[in-house]
């Protein structure tokens, strides 16, 4: 989907814990709390209050105020989303809540951009949060538990990022979105959620290839949201198969964190990861005119808890939104 | 020398574990349960005994030892006791255990606190 | 895309980079050795101050469980446990790793409805099916017993 009035990001920002503390991307972050605990009792809690912060210096940052905003989009990788749910308690805004794992800021965007350019909403935000400890315990062990990580697993993010649009500003400006459909090759590995997810970017970014008629050559850079090592190198070889070369990718999960000094696996994850890095890094250089046109391309595993035990595939969904610079 | 063969008995075992770990798709706690089960099979046998004799520590601290204290205790209720022994020894014999783990786990969940990992 | 399941598993495979086996074993052998070598320790310690072997035994597995515990409560447990590997999860310490990790995780959820409930949710399966097999041994050596002469 083109827009021909683009929605213009007014603001931005990002939140971050210890570990993203002391990755490369540190410097972009408006906030990194130390203590993960965010001063509350439970992770959940943790994590709602730091969504909360964010949505707060994004919202600020933006010059907007919390009554001129029409629609909100929100979406966390906790049970029935509640990290947003939470969030949105105190935020007195129209809110419809998202889950698309960590491919969840990429569908919040497209659709906060789309309800934009249709004339439908002047401002809107999308916003999603990962916690690290609340996603251990509710899709892998107790914290304290003693268990071994394979090198393809992920870390995920302690992080959350929040954007403010509106139908008139300065840039970036969302051109395009294009959601995905969801594609499933058949990976069981729970450790390895870049290999469920790459055949659904692969997909989506043919897909707006095709319907733009624009080469991988005509943008900056493509990021892709939390394919990790494994995905990376996998979306890479899919797409040289299919004929389209890149040269320009880069993957959000290998950019928040330092793979060879930060023990992350094959490297970040989260609803928070990718919307932490297009906050703390993407959409400031696209401001700042450093980055022009630039494809944002999320992707999300779909499994449950449930489903692994059932000994279900992962099913994997990628959601693309082109950002530019100029309108 | 018994120290060197509980050091080495006890560490070939953990290796074993690792191999399943690390070549198979098996998750901890399918290990886990393949090991108290093959605990019991080998103790069954007879092939146990032995290695706990010889290793000491080496053989009854890792959860194959756990299976072994299973079918020892269920063999010694079964003498005194018959086919009802059957039901009672195994649980005898592993209460320690497993009641100083529920015992410590309660008083840890009252004086600990769920910590982040980085 | 073109692509089928099997050929996209193969190519994962060729990606996917591998456990480092030997320096997984080599950790999972020393920290699972040096964890039993504490244990024989301990064991000889309570022969030595004139226990029987099967309550030496016992105690041992339970100093090794507080010990557990306490290394558990404090975070180490799992500090060591990912580099160890199968080293901490195989002896008995792993085991009260297992039972006293979820208590604490799942505290807030109340002392019943949390700890009471989740307490069991690892080491569980472990408990329940070493159970089945001591039963099924037990019921086949009552009837072996008489053909064995005892």
């Amino acid at each position: 989907m083109f827009f021909d009035r683009p929605p213009s990001v007014l603001g931005f920002a990002a939140v971050g814990g210890k570990r993203e503390s002391e990755g490369p991307l540190a410097d972009g972050f408006d906030l990194l709390e130390t203590d993960t605990t965010f001063g509350e009792k439970s992770w959940e809690r943790a994590e709602s209050k730091m969504q909360a912060i964010c949505a707060d210096l994004a919202i600020q940052k933006s010059g907007t105020k919390v009554e001129q905003l029409d629609l909100l989009f929100a979406g966390d990788l906790e049970n029935q989303c509640t990290a947003s749910n939470y969030t949105l308690r105190n935020l007195d805004v129209p809110f419809a809540g998202l889950y698309n794992a960590c491919a969840t800021m990429a569908e919040g965007l497209a659709l906060a951009s789309c309800f934009v350019a249709g004339g439908l909403a002047q401002r809107t935000m999308a916003l999603t949060s990962s916690h690290f400890c609340a996603a251990e315990r509710q899709f892998r062990f107790p914290l304290e538990y003693g268990g071994k990580r394979t090198p393809t697993s992920q870390w995920t993010a302690t992080a959350s990022g929040g954007v403010v649009l509106g139908d008139a500003g300065g840039p970036p400006y969302v051109r395009a979105v294009t959601f995905g459909r969801v594609i499933d090759y058949g990976i069981r590995d729970i450790n390895n959620m870049g290999a469920a997810m790459a055949p659904a970017a692969v997909s989506t970014l043919l897909t707006f290839f095709k319907d733009s008629g624009e080469k991988p050559e005509d943008f900056d850079r493509i990021f892709t949201g939390d394919l990790g090592m494994v995905g990376s190198a996998l979306m890479e070889e899919l797409c040289k198969r299919e004929g389209v070369l890149l040269n320009n990718h880069e993957d959000c999960g290998l950019l928040l964190y330092d793979r060879g000094k930060q023990e992350v696996g094959a490297g970040g994850s989260g609803a928070g990861c990718s919307a932490a890095v297009l906050c703390s890094h993407i959409l400031p250089r696209l401001r700042e005119g450093k980055l022009r046109r630039v494809l944002f391309l999320a992707t999300g595993a779909l499994m449950s808890p449930t489903t692994t035990l059932q000994k279900e595939s992962i099913p994997g969904v990628a959601h693309l939104v082109l950002l530019e610079s100029e309108k | 020398m018994q120290f060197f063969w509980a050091f080495l008995v006890g560490g070939a075992l953990c290796v074993i574990g690792q191999l399943l770990i690390d070549l198979t798709a098996m998750t901890p706690a399918r290990i886990l349960v393949l090991f108290v089960v093959s605990g019991v099979v080998l103790s069954a046998l007879g092939w146990y005994p032995p290695l706990a004799k010889f290793a000491g520590a080496g053989a009854t601290v890792p959860l194959l030892g756990f299976g072994h204290l299973l079918a020892q205790g269920v063999i010694a209720a079964v003498e005194q006791h018959g086919l009802l022994g059957a039901l009672t020894g195994g649980f005898s014999a592993a209460a320690g255990g497993i009641a100083a783990s529920l015992a410590c786990g309660v008083i840890a969940s009252l004086l600990a606190r769920s910590k982040d990992q980085c | 895309m073109k692509l089928s399941k099997e050929e996209y598993d193969k190519l994962n495979q060729q990606v996917s980079p591998k456990s480092r086996l030997l320096t997984d074993c080599l950790w999972a052998f020393f920290v699972g050795g040096s964890i039993c070598l504490v244990g024989e320790v301990l064991r000889v310690f309570y022969l030595s101050r004139g226990f029987i072997l099967t309550d030496a035994s016992a105690l041992t597995s339970v100093t090794l469980v507080v010990l557990s515990a306490v290394l558990t409560s404090l975070g180490w447990y799992q500090k060591l446990a990912s580099r160890a590997g199968a080293g901490t999860l195989v002896p008995i310490t792993g085991f009260a790793n297992a039972v006293v990790s979820p208590a604490i995780e799942y505290r807030v959820e109340g002392l019943v409805t949390g700890v009471g409930a989740k307490m069991f949710v690892i080491a569980g399966p472990v408990i329940v099916w070493g159970m089945l097999a001591s039963i099924v041994w037990g019921v086949v050596y009552y009837f072996l017993r008489p053909m064995l002469g005892g």
